[in-house]
């Protein structure tokens, strides 16, 4: 216990945080252009187990971790493609059908795992890439340039997504989409089309998210192994104001309490587990009560469109 | 007016097509899974209807799909969109099990309608919750419901690990997350000889209540006023917050009482397996979808419940006779709730048509008796 605030443990639950992100990154950056767009994905959690399932089986198989990341990137696209279509062409009500999706993804994945693996495998995930120089820079080093590649990709794809939103064409696009579809509409931007986009990108980068978990941080597959990330991500999405920096503040919040909740355990405070992983929900609560005050949501958030005759 | 009531008939069997289609798309899965799904099929179809007994435990089944169901119809007209029935179940489940547990060897006319009050009130209190955060905090009713579910499922599992469990439990090694079992004075008394409980009888009574509440009262009237629409209820005088609270609030309370039924109905004690829907086996969601079924309606969301619960009944003869792992379950109920829900798309359609049908011959008689004095 007096050990506790050491400059190790301390490194140890920032290097930790920062690698734990990355799955909120994904998830939340892709449903961050969905919400965006006027689309709200509540399926991510089942986008990400599938994902996860399927970037593991497919490295188990053959061995190519890259093979893995494709794999998860497909069966995500085809969820979002899924998703598209329902709450699109269907106008689908979203808060439900994401329901439904997550129900399928928690199903599948864990009804795929067992016909297909059935004992507890593990495979030996994306290794700590240490970067050249940056590396090296003492505690600095340690907790960001020592990471794995799919930290690092997530990490670029803050300012990536950020660009796109704000700064190109689409951007402008989505954005005009989720405000004021009807608008957006007359002059000439198709709806279903950026939305088919928006909504199928945040399926890919679900599934990136369930393949960072499965074959980078982790390195095995479990039932619902996901357990409730992906909803969180939803809320990372309100929390960060629908800015991808701000969504960025929230996955190293969560992460870091995480990192912390995890260390804490390994250090044996007899704190029961079950509170402990109960933590990130209040704390998400607490967080919608503190920013939904200040930013408003994209004015066409859940409301499917309809061109008028 | 007949061609009105034929066309509403094919509107209610919307979702079955719907749920029907779904099957269609499990089929492809058993065949996949190389299974032969026309045997599967006829095993879901025997699993649900097949005997009395299996009658009856379809019917057990939907009590609950029923009971959050109705909770559902109360919090969607006010477009409040609850997704907490799974936290607010559990919730009540509990606080409902602590008074048997506590008020054991009492009269049983005591205790069981006070644990089913206190059921009612726990799931209440669990939906006011997020209620109040979206009336006075604008925090989407959504995302904070989804984690009132995971909430509640952190307390269920520490609680039945820890404090509550079964004491015979804690001394083997399995540690099955049990609390003791209730008096047998405290079942609720079966219908017929099957697992067919009183909960069926106080779940249909509490339909015939809703419906009165959402059309008879100023409360309900309120509630649907709010649903329709927001701007001019404000303006019309009708406190919107307390409206939006108490939407929450009661469909929480049916969902609560749909968990403590459960426990004294068919459980006889609080059991679940860890998961997330462990206790539920998400009937929290599932009533949703029933209570969609139902367009939103308590009385047809009683057959609807039916319907659903033979699916889910069915399912589990499916998965024992085929072999199929359970987590197929769950896949395919995935998969029904995103056809239901897609599928009210024609339902609206046709009812705009309706509509623009009504006004162009109510447009076309004005003109028509009009014409004369011109």
């Amino acid at each position: 216990m007096g050990d506790i605030l050491t400059a190790s443990f301390l490194i140890g639950i920032l290097a930790g945080g920062i690698r734990l992100a990355t799955p909120y990154l994904y998830a939340a950056l892709g449903e961050t252009l969905g919400q965006r767009s006027g689309v709200l994905n509540l399926g991510v959690e089942g986008q990400m187990l599938m994902g996860a399932f399927f970037a593991f089986y497919v490295t188990l198989q053959t061995g190519n971790l890259w093979l893995g990341v494709l794999a998860a990137m497909a069966v995500g696209a085809l969820m979002g493609l899924a998703m598209a279509f329902v709450t699109v062409n269907l106008q689908a009500v979203q808060g439900i059908s994401g329901i439904g999706f997550y129900l399928f993804g928690l199903g599948m994945s864990t009804l795929l795992f067992q016909m297909l693996v059935g004992t507890v495998e593990t495979v030996s995930g994306f290794p700590p890439v240490r970067i050249p120089v940056l590396g090296e820079i003492p505690v600095v080093g340690e907790i960001f340039f020592r990471q794995n590649i799919l930290v690092y990709i997530a990490f670029a794809l803050v300012p990536i997504a950020h660009f796109v939103l704000m700064k190109t064409t689409l951007g402008l696009k989505i954005r005009a989409v989720g405000e004021n579809p009807a608008a957006a509409d007359s002059l000439g931007v198709s709806v279903s089309r950026v939305r088919y986009i928006t909504v199928t990108l945040g399926g890919i980068l679900s599934g990136v998210a369930g393949a960072s978990m499965s074959i980078a941080l982790l390195n095995v597959f479990q039932q619902n192994m996901t357990s409730g990330l992906g909803f969180i991500a939803v809320a990372l999405v309100y929390f960060g104001g629908w800015r991808p920096f701000g969504v960025l503040l929230g996955a190293l919040l969560f992460s870091m309490v995480n990192a912390l909740q995890l260390r804490l355990q390994v250090e044996g405070i007899s704190i029961p587990s079950d509170l402990m992983v109960m933590m990130p929900y209040i704390l998400t609560i607490v967080a919608l009560v503190l920013t939904t005050q200040r930013v408003r949501s994209p004015s066409a958030l859940t409301k499917p469109f309809e061109r008028r005759a | 007016m007949k061609k009105h009531s034929v066309s509403q008939i094919i509107d209610g069997l919307l979702p079955v097509f719907a749920t029907l289609a779904a099957l269609v798309v499990g089929a492809v899965m058993l065949l996949i899974l190389g299974k032969n799904p026309i045997t599967a099929y006829g095993a879901l179809i025997e699993g649900a209807f097949g005997s009395f007994n299996s009658l009856a435990e379809t019917a057990a089944k939907a009590v609950p799909l029923l009971l959050v169901g109705l909770g559902i119809c109360i919090s969607f007209r006010g477009s409040v969109t609850n997704i907490g029935g799974e936290g607010q179940m559990v919730i009540g489940a509990i606080l409902g099990t602590v008074v048997g547990l506590n008020l054991s060897g009492r009269p049983s006319w005591l205790v069981v309608p006070l644990a089913l009050l206190t059921g009612f009130g726990g799931g209440a209190v669990w939906g006011a919750i997020p209620g109040a955060l979206k009336a006075y905090f604008n925090v989407n009713e959504i995302l904070s419901t989804v984690m009132m579910n995971a909430i509640a499922v952190q307390i269920m599992n520490y609680l039945l690990r820890g404090p509550l469990i079964d004491p015979a439990q804690a001394q083997l090694a399995s540690k099955i997350p049990q609390t003791a079992p209730l008096d047998v004075a405290f079942r609720l008394p079966r219908l017929v000889p099957t697992r067919l409980h009183l909960g069926a009888l106080i779940a249909i009574i509490l339909a015939i209540a809703v419906y009165i509440l959402l059309w008879r009262t100023t409360l309900g009237y309120r509630i649907r006023a709010v649903g329709q629409n927001l701007d001019a209820s404000r303006y019309g005088g009708i406190r919107v917050r307390q409206t939006v609270v108490m939407a929450l609030l009661l469909s929480g309370a049916f969902s609560g009482l749909a968990g403590v039924i459960q426990v004294y109905g068919l459980n006889y004690r609080m059991i679940t397996d860890g998961s997330a829907t462990g206790f539920t086996g998400s009937a929290g969601f599932n009533g949703i979808v029933a209570a969609l079924f139902g367009q939103l309606h308590p009385i047809g969301t009683i057959p609807a419940s039916f319907f659903f619960a033979a699916l889910l009944v069915g399912a589990n003869k499916l998965q024992r006779v085929m072999q199929v792992p359970s987590p197929f379950i769950t896949g395919l109920n995935g998969l029904v709730v995103v056809f239901v829900v897609s599928s009210d798309i024609w339902r609206r359609r046709r009812q705009r048509k309706r509509q623009i049908e009504a006004t162009q011959t109510a447009g076309s008689e004005l003109s028509l008796t009009a014409e004369p004095g011109v």
